[in-house]
């Protein structure tokens, strides 16, 4: 269960011995970057104040997932000012985000870290980025499509199709949780439902991000 | 007092010890909570990562519905779950701070033939309970104190981050008034507003657990004898996954997770099944409180 510590994420990596003989670059050259990303990600609700970032990796050392993250969230947001769309847009960082906001009420520049998340996390499924059978936009997504049918979300069903999108053999060990929960009357098995679906309907899919799942 | 009640799927499934609980107490002590009729899911994390539109135009539905059942000035609505809380929350501020989105939400609005007027107040129960109803108020209606009993008070991330509308968000004090106010002890942790990793539990296990091991450490290092909650995403990775941690750290981990309301609702004289305690996995022993608890239930 233990997560392997990464072997190709860090930089320090050229540091080994054998890796010295072939040198790669690992930084695209400025030619390279897409100039817009920064602003365009600026321009989303409450991501104004992005580009006045002062990189005092306040965000950082508040962050409880930082340690799993590939880049920190200091890193994300210089990244994304700079035009890093494809390293952004690919990372682990934005899907660790668990929107726990302590970094949002730390930053002393006041940018809405957590929200510029979401951008990017929406950024990423409307470009097809994200990592399919990565657990967390899988969870995301099939959430979105239980309310989206139903208007509530069943925890067990989204849970159900989350194991089998992601990993079947994880349900099993999960099934004993599932039970207790049961015997507790805190699962509930039938799905939910509103009765005004057709306000459901009316209301969303009609902007392009749900399009994208 | 009158308040709309949006209880949120959680507190239908997982939470319903504290859907269950928030309705016992608030009928005890005399405060009305009307359920929105045929409310819909927040949208919560999941939909604000996948289409903004789509995640306030869902949250604004409810917000629409509330509107609707109430003709007050300004409509109270009270949402206890952390996650949904937050949604309304960032739905009501959303649609005054942003005028070109929330254009296009009030359009998805009106194709349902619903509209929002802005008149909705989203609050915290225990906002309410502190500001609303007193804490006078509630030490009055106590019938038995639980007299030394060590509470740690986890507030969670979304209760008061971003928006820190009813306490302090680096200390905040509220729940440990309610407990003062109900005759128990709160311990002083530092803990008590850091992230339980959400659904990380599910998704990425390793890291879900830790972080619910770091809270779960600290509050029995702090002398807690039980951890009150308000979310109910906190309480069930608190509680349901402390036999995991136990066993994946080897480490003895073992505090009761109670909703702040099951605790409350044992104070002002609800038997331990009006609290749905025997919904949780790990029960507190309060027979040393509770004459009524201690007979009427054989756990
Ligand atoms: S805390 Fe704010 S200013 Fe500091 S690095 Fe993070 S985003 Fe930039
Ligand atoms: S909101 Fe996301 S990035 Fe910010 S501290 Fe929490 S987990 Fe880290």
């Amino acid at each position: 269960m233990q997560l392997p510590i990464p072997t190709n994420v860090h930089s320090d990596e050229s540091h080994k011995v054998e890796d010295i003989k072939k040198v790669v670059r690992r930084i695209k050259f400025e030619s390279e970057l897409d100039h817009n990303f920064g602003e365009h990600i600026a321009e989303k609700a409450y991501g104004q104040k992005l580009l006045g970032c002062i990189q005092c990796g306040t965000c950082s050392a508040t962050c409880p997932l930082s340690h799993y993250m590939d880049y920190t969230p200091r890193k994300v947001i210089a990244m994304t000012r700079e035009g890093f769309k494809e390293e952004v847009l690919n990372s682990l960082t934005i899907w660790l985000c668990a929107s726990c906001y302590s970094c949002t009420v730390e930053c002393p520049r006041q940018i809405h870290i957590t929200e510029i998340m979401y951008a990017l996390k929406r950024e990423a499924i409307q470009h097809g980025y994200y990592p399919k059978r990565l657990t967390i936009p899988v969870l995301a997504r099939e959430f979105y499509k239980r309310v989206l049918k139903d208007g509530r979300n069943t925890e067990s069903w989204v849970l159900v199709s989350l194991y089998l999108h992601t990993n079947p053999f994880a349900m099993i060990k999960e099934a004993i949780l599932g039970i207790k929960l049961f015997l507790r009357g805190r699962l509930t098995i039938g799905k939910e439902r509103i009765k005004r679906r057709d306000q459901l309907h009316a209301i969303l899919g009609n902007t392009k991000g749900g399009s994208q799942i | 007092m009158k308040y709309l009640y949006y209880p949120g799927c959680s507190l239908r499934s997982t939470g319903r010890a504290y859907d269950e609980s928030l309705l016992a107490v608030s009928k005890k002590l005399e405060i009305q909570l009307e359920e929105i009729n045929d409310w819909n899911c927040c949208g919560a994390t999941s939909y604000v990562s996948i289409d903004e539109i789509d995640a306030f135009s869902l949250a604004a539905r409810n917000l629409a519905l509330a509107e609707l059942q109430s003709s007050d000035e300004e409509v109270n609505l009270i949402a206890p779950c952390s996650a949904c809380y937050l949604a309304l929350l960032k739905t009501e501020r959303f649609l005054e701070e942003v005028p070109d989105v929330s254009a296009k939400i009030n359009s998805s609005l009106y194709k349902a033939g619903l509209h929002y007027n802005g008149r909705v107040n989203v609050r915290h129960p225990i906002d309410v309970l502190v500001n609303d109803y007193g804490l006078e108020n509630i030490s009055k209606r106590i019938e038995t104190p639980l007299k030394g009993l060590k509470i740690a008070c986890y507030y969670g991330c979304q209760s008061l981050r971003p928006y820190a509308t009813f306490d302090d968000q680096y200390h905040p004090m509220t729940m440990e008034k309610i407990v003062e106010a109900i005759g128990a002890e709160p311990i002083d942790w530092s803990l008590k507003t850091r992230c339980c990793g959400g659904s990380l539990t599910g998704t990425i296990q390793e890291a879900g657990l830790r972080l619910n091991r770091f809270l779960l450490k600290e509050a029995q290092k702090s002398g807690a004898e039980i951890i009150i909650t308000c979310c109910p995403l906190c309480q069930h990775n608190l509680e349901c996954y402390q036999e995991r941690i136990s066993r994946f750290y080897d480490e003895e981990i073992n505090i009761p997770v109670l909703y702040f309301t099951q605790l409350m609702g044992i104070a002002l004289g609800l038997s331990e099944k009006e609290v749905s305690m025997h919904r949780l996995f790990k029960k507190p022993s309060l027979k040393r409180f509770s004459q009524k608890g201690a007979a009427a239930h054989a756990w």
